[in-house]
């Protein structure tokens, strides 16, 4: 994907380019086919040359046990008992949803740190990054990460790597029970369409498509079994829209500072003018009396003519 | 597999028990989730643990681990009862119709015949059928006689009601009739059901047992043979099939064909036994060829040297000890243990890590005088002489033990072949050099032999000739190549070979075509029968990669070559009625075509493939009966029918099946050493059923030596239900220490909601799970060896160890 493709730069006001169309594309995660085998995150360290720490176990089959700036992607396991008393496992794998309204983009203070591209990729590009961890507060999911080496920001780059040479990302390719799969926005809509109505014959009466509007939509989807409780799965957002302090912050905060010190600038400049530069003043309070030689006669009324 | 993955995707119900297939095989599990999104088919899930394969079942049921002939013969209880089976078929295709001998009984959990002393069926001969004058197995095709084995499977199956089984197996009654009611619907021909299973079937001291019972279930339901049945073994490693096919367990030749024993020293009684007549009129019996198989075998391996004036060097051949076993690896290191071994082998293998007991094989080990390790990684048992604080507590300097450590390359690293859980070989080639030193183990076992037989020749020895007579015509005689030794397994004209005609069929040196044109009179040579169809004049069929599915039945026919003679699914001709019609359109496999007078569709028939349906004669070609066996004549060491018996170290210290004699609670055929009763432990002290398994993040011990593997889990759990974690009071996360009689892990408790306490027999019984995967070598964690915890007790008939059953107790530590 080339510089005409980026629809949005974080911390930059430019308008985008508009004389390439290109079509979005999606990677679909079906969680109801997922197996929770964790090649995906296997396969994306592999394709992104990272190598994470060996962890410990804390009780869980969540390893790592969160995101990193060195796992882009993991698996929540979530166990869920239903009102029936049968159980579920709910499996599901982590990681950048690509949203079509970036709050990463948004909150990002360095020009052109984070980009968005036209087919909906979000990426970071690092050596613009002053690991200042915005884009952490400004994600509604909790997903960037900031590398203890070298301060700087990472995620799932949706592989835009692979994708802008016509493959697939790497974690679909993997994918032994073709849970995840990628293409364009449309046709991924279109089977989970297929697989919602595969999981209602089964009995699953909620199941949906988790492409959350809030964000505008997400270029990472979920088919879950239970559309209706997102958060089951982990904590994922019932709701997720960007924290009203970005807005604050990069919205109306940004003009009203300026705004502020603007009028703070005028006003001094108003104040020296009018008031005139900062004399130091001699006391009023206290009147002083001079030695002998100018003693006044107190009988004597002398007269201020600036006095009303 | 009777069956191939792909054609997985054709069932209509699949059954995962005995196994994890989605954890152990995630790839081969495509074909399942196929089978769920194309062709709407259900899964069900049965296993101690709520599992990553249950986490995308349709339906779960608990079950105690080491129960399932319980569950099973509940099943056929429920089937027969409820006549949900396949009458045409079970009738025609089964041996429901054969009449037993009178000297068959069953009284109070043992069959006729039995030792108690040897802990033997040693008078297996009232384990037969009633023969008639001509030599036939008498039948009553009215099913009525009361001796005729669908009376008798009846009537031993109606011991397993509902209620007892669920009283056994801990599964809760309604969730088993439901799964019975289920599975009943695969009853009706064209609706299949496939079994998937695997080491949670085989590692029981009942395992062949086990998976027999639901090869019965599923020929009463009629889906042996056909598409999306059959009876499925998902095999634990990539070429372990490959190692049974070529007859490296110690009691096989290549092909199956079994090696003699002690008593079996004529070649011609030895051929005799292992070539049975047919015991109905127009059955084919194909082991009746096992002679010509044999001789090629020889031919290959001795060449000239082997001649019919010495028997082929049948007496080059071991003869085995110890009855049918002969040197089974627990079997080895008990001799170990007595000094009876100077010298291991360890090939591609990590005993100290794999085998029950691990502080008895660590004694095992250090009583040779010499071992040699041949592996790519550093294992375990090639460090089991060095202390590794808790996880290793040896004595080094008291451990005399030569130790050599020989490494080998990968198989990226090599060109040949592997063969999977379907029975495809598949070719790969060399991606890479090895590291470092590393040789390939052809290089190495080549080698040794020809330093070996340098010696003997030159400085003689006891008994030399089957060292010096080894044919070995390779080009280069310290490296055979992949491709010759291929080209020899698949069989070769040795002088010229000609058909029943008198017609030529190949010229001295050619490669054969099927294992059809294999004799006995050493003009052919085979290294391995099964394999003939592999490599042939047109060429190396197992490189063939043509993924094309004409008849849209998910068959490839030319994708790689599956033995035998490229049939993918086994046993083909059950698909298709006596007349030669298929059972259903839906899943045709193979039919007659009267026109062409032969049989034809989208396999290779398992079958005579000329041959007229009205001749009568049977799909289970390999049988003697021509039709399958729900009794199992002599062939189990246990008895005709499974009957359930219990761990031998079980929660609930009797047998419900036979409360009242203490002779059965476990096995009364299973091999258990001398000094192996003292090392089992009782439920007073140990009151927990614990089991052992794998995760998918790993391989065995092998992949712990991998980064990107051991990130994703790096170190050793164990798994506790909720309730008995709060019992104990331990809190997920905490480390806990699990113990047996023989032995202690420490873990991190991972507590879950998916083991629940089952009811048994009136107690509540708590399993705990134990992932295999650590050890004192590689990079993640280092960790227990788990097996420290499993008893020295193996399969009656294949002593593959009860790993999947045994007792522990739990403790915060």
């Amino acid at each position: 994907m080339a510089t005409q493709d980026i629809i949005a730069r974080s911390a930059t006001t430019t308008p985008a380019p508009s004389i390439r169309q290109v079509e979005e594309v999606a990677k679909l995660i079906d969680v109801s086919k997922c197996i929770g085998c964790k090649a995906c995150q296997v396969a994306c360290s592999e394709w992104n040359e990272l190598r994470d720490e060996v962890g410990s176990n804390h009780g869980t089959y969540d390893n790592p046990i969160d995101l990193t700036a060195d796992s882009w992607t993991v698996m929540r396991f979530t166990e869920h008992e239903k009102d029936d008393g049968d159980l579920e496992w709910l499996i599901r794998k982590d990681g950048c949803m690509h949203c079509a309204d970036p709050g990463c983009l948004k909150a990002c203070p360095s020009p052109g740190a984070i980009v968005q591209y036209a087919n909906g990729i979000v990426d970071f590009n690092q050596d613009k990054c002053i690991g200042c961890g915005y884009c952490v507060t400004g994600c509604p999911f909790n997903v960037p990460r900031i590398s203890q080496d070298d301060k700087k920001a990472y995620k799932c780059t949706l592989c835009s790597d692979r994708v802008s040479v016509g493959m697939e990302p790497a974690c679909v390719k993997t994918c032994p029970t073709s849970a995840i799969v990628f293409g364009s926005k449309d046709d991924m809509q279109r089977h989970a369409d297929e697989r919602i109505a595969d999981l209602k014959s089964r009995g699953y009466e909620h199941a949906g498509l988790y492409d959350p509007d809030g964000v505008g939509g997400t270029h990472v989807m979920y088919v879950l079994h239970h559309a209706d409780k997102p958060s089951l799965y982990a904590g994922l957002p019932d709701q997720p829209v960007i924290s009203p302090m970005v807005s604050l912050w990069k919205g109306i905060t940004k003009p009203l500072a300026l705004l502020a010190m603007g009028a703070a600038v005028l006003g001094g400049f108003f104040h020296y003018v009018r008031v005139g530069p900062q004399r130091v003043e001699e006391e009023q309070d206290e009147p002083t009396v001079e030695p002998a030689a100018h003693q006044q006669d107190p009988a004597v009324q002398t007269y201020d003519p600036k006095q009303p | 597999m009777t069956n191939t993955w792909t054609d997985i995707g054709n069932a209509d119900l699949v059954l995962v028990m005995g196994g994890n297939a989605a954890e152990a095989h995630p790839c081969g599990f495509r074909w399942v989730t196929e089978a769920k999104s194309e062709n709407k088919a259900r899964l069900i899930v049965v296993d101690p643990r709520f599992t990553r394969t249950a986490s995308v079942a349709d339906y779960y049921a608990p079950i105690r681990t080491g129960t399932d002939i319980a569950f099973l013969g509940g099943l056929i209880n429920y089937l027969i009862d409820n006549d949900k089976i396949q009458h045409e078929y079970v009738r025609n295709y089964t041996d429901v119709s054969f009449i037993v001998s009178e000297g068959f009984s069953f009284e109070d959990g043992l069959f006729s015949g039995y030792d108690a002393e040897k802990r033997t069926y040693t008078d297996k001969s009232g384990w037969t059928y009633e023969l008639g004058e001509d030599g036939y197995a008498k039948v009553d095709p009215t099913l009525q006689h009361p001796r005729c084995v669908f009376q008798l499977m009846k009537q031993h199956y109606s011991r397993y009601t509902p209620e007892l089984a669920s009283q056994i197996c801990g599964t809760p009654v309604d969730r088993m009739l439901k799964i019975w009611e289920e599975i009943a619907t695969c009853s009706t021909p064209g609706k299949t059901m496939t079994i998937l299973y695997a080491l949670g079937w085989t590692q029981h001291s009942i395992g062949a047992q086990i998976i027999r019972t639901a090869a019965m279930v599923q020929l009463l339901l009629g889906n042996v043979g056909m598409p999306g049945g059959g009876v499925n073994a998902l095999r634990g490693h990539s070429n372990i099939q490959g190692l049974t096919d070529l007859g490296l367990l110690s009691n096989l030749l290549p092909g199956y064909l079994t090696l003699g024993l002690d008593a079996e020293q004529d070649y011609s009684t030895y051929i005799a036994k292992r070539s049975p007549k047919p015991l109905r009129p127009g059955q084919m019996s194909y082991w009746q060829n096992y002679g010509k198989f044999h001789v090629s075998l020889m031919k290959a391996w001795y060449g000239p040297a082997a001649q019919a004036e010495n028997d082929w060097c049948f007496d080059y051949l071991p003869k085995l000890e110890y009855g049918g076993a002969g040197y089974d690896v627990l079997r080895m290191f008990d001799m170990m243990s007595r000094d009876e071994v100077n010298g291991y082998f360890c090939q591609g293998f990590n005993p100290l890590a794999a085998l029950p007991d691990k502080n008895r094989v660590v004694k095992s080990l250090a009583r040779l005088k010499w071992l040699v390790v041949m592996d790519p990684l550093q294992t375990e048992t090639s460090e089991f002489w060095r202390n590794h604080d808790e996880f290793n507590d040896v004595d080094t300097a008291s451990i005399q033990t030569e130790v050599f450590s020989l490494p080998t390359t990968c198989f990226a690293e090599e060109d040949g072949s592997l063969v999977n859980s379907t029975r495809w070989l598949q070719w790969h080639w060399k991606a890479a050099d090895g590291p470092g030193e590393s040789r390939p183990d052809i290089w190495i076992m080549s080698g040794l032999h020809t330093r070996l037989r340098e010696l003997y020749r030159t400085e003689g020895g006891v008994f030399p000739e089957p060292i010096l007579n080894l044919h070995w015509p390779y080009k280069v005689a310290h490296e055979p190549s992949a491709e010759e030794l291929a080209k020899e397994f698949n069989g070769y004209a040795v002088t010229e070979v000609t058909d029943a005609n008198g017609n030529l069929v190949a010229r001295p040196g050619q490669q054969l075509g099927a294992f059809s044109q294999l004799k006995d009179d050493g003009s052919t040579a085979s290294g391995c029968w099964i394999f003939c169809g592999s490599w042939t004049e047109q060429g190396n069929l197992m490189a063939r990669r043509d993924n094309s599915d004409p008849y849209h039945m998910k068959q490839h026919q030319n994708w790689a070559f599956a033995w035998p003679a490229n049939r993918r699914i086994l046993y083909n001709r059950a698909s298709a009625d006596p007349q030669g019609k298929p059972w259903s359109e839906r899943k045709k496999l193979v039919w007659w075509d009267a026109n062409a007078k032969g049989w034809t569709g989208t396999d290779v028939p398992d079958y005579n493939a000329s041959i007229d349906p009205e001749a009568g004669m049977n799909p289970f070609i390999m049988n003697p009966e021509g039709v399958a066996r729900f009794f199992a004549v002599d062939k189990m060491a246990e008895g005709p029918f499974p009957e359930h018996y219990e761990p031998f170290e079980t929660p609930i210290g009797v047998n419900p099946m036979h409360p009242k004699n203490r002779k059965v609670i476990s096995s009364p055929a299973a091999r258990v050493f001398d000094s192996v009763w003292e090392s089992l432990g009782t439920a007073d002290e140990f009151p927990y059923a614990g089991t052992t398994y794998r995760l998918t993040e790993h391989f065995h011990y092998w992949t712990k030596h991998c980064k990107l593997n051991a990130i994703a889990q790096p170190e050793q759990f164990v798994e506790i239900g909720e309730v008995l974690a709060r019992e104990k009071g331990i809190a997920a996360g905490d480390r806990v220490r699990v113990s047996s009689k023989r032995g202690h892990i420490e873990a991190v408790a991972v507590v879950t909601k998916r083991i629940r306490p089952l009811q048994v027999n009136g107690q509540v019984v708590h399993q705990v799970g134990i992932p295999l995967h650590w050890g004192f070598t590689g990079v993640a964690k280092p960790g227990y060896i788990a097996n420290t915890l499993v008893p020295y007790i193996g399969d009656g008939n294949t002593q593959t160890p009860e790993s999947k059953s045994f007792l522990v107790n739990v403790e915060k530590v």
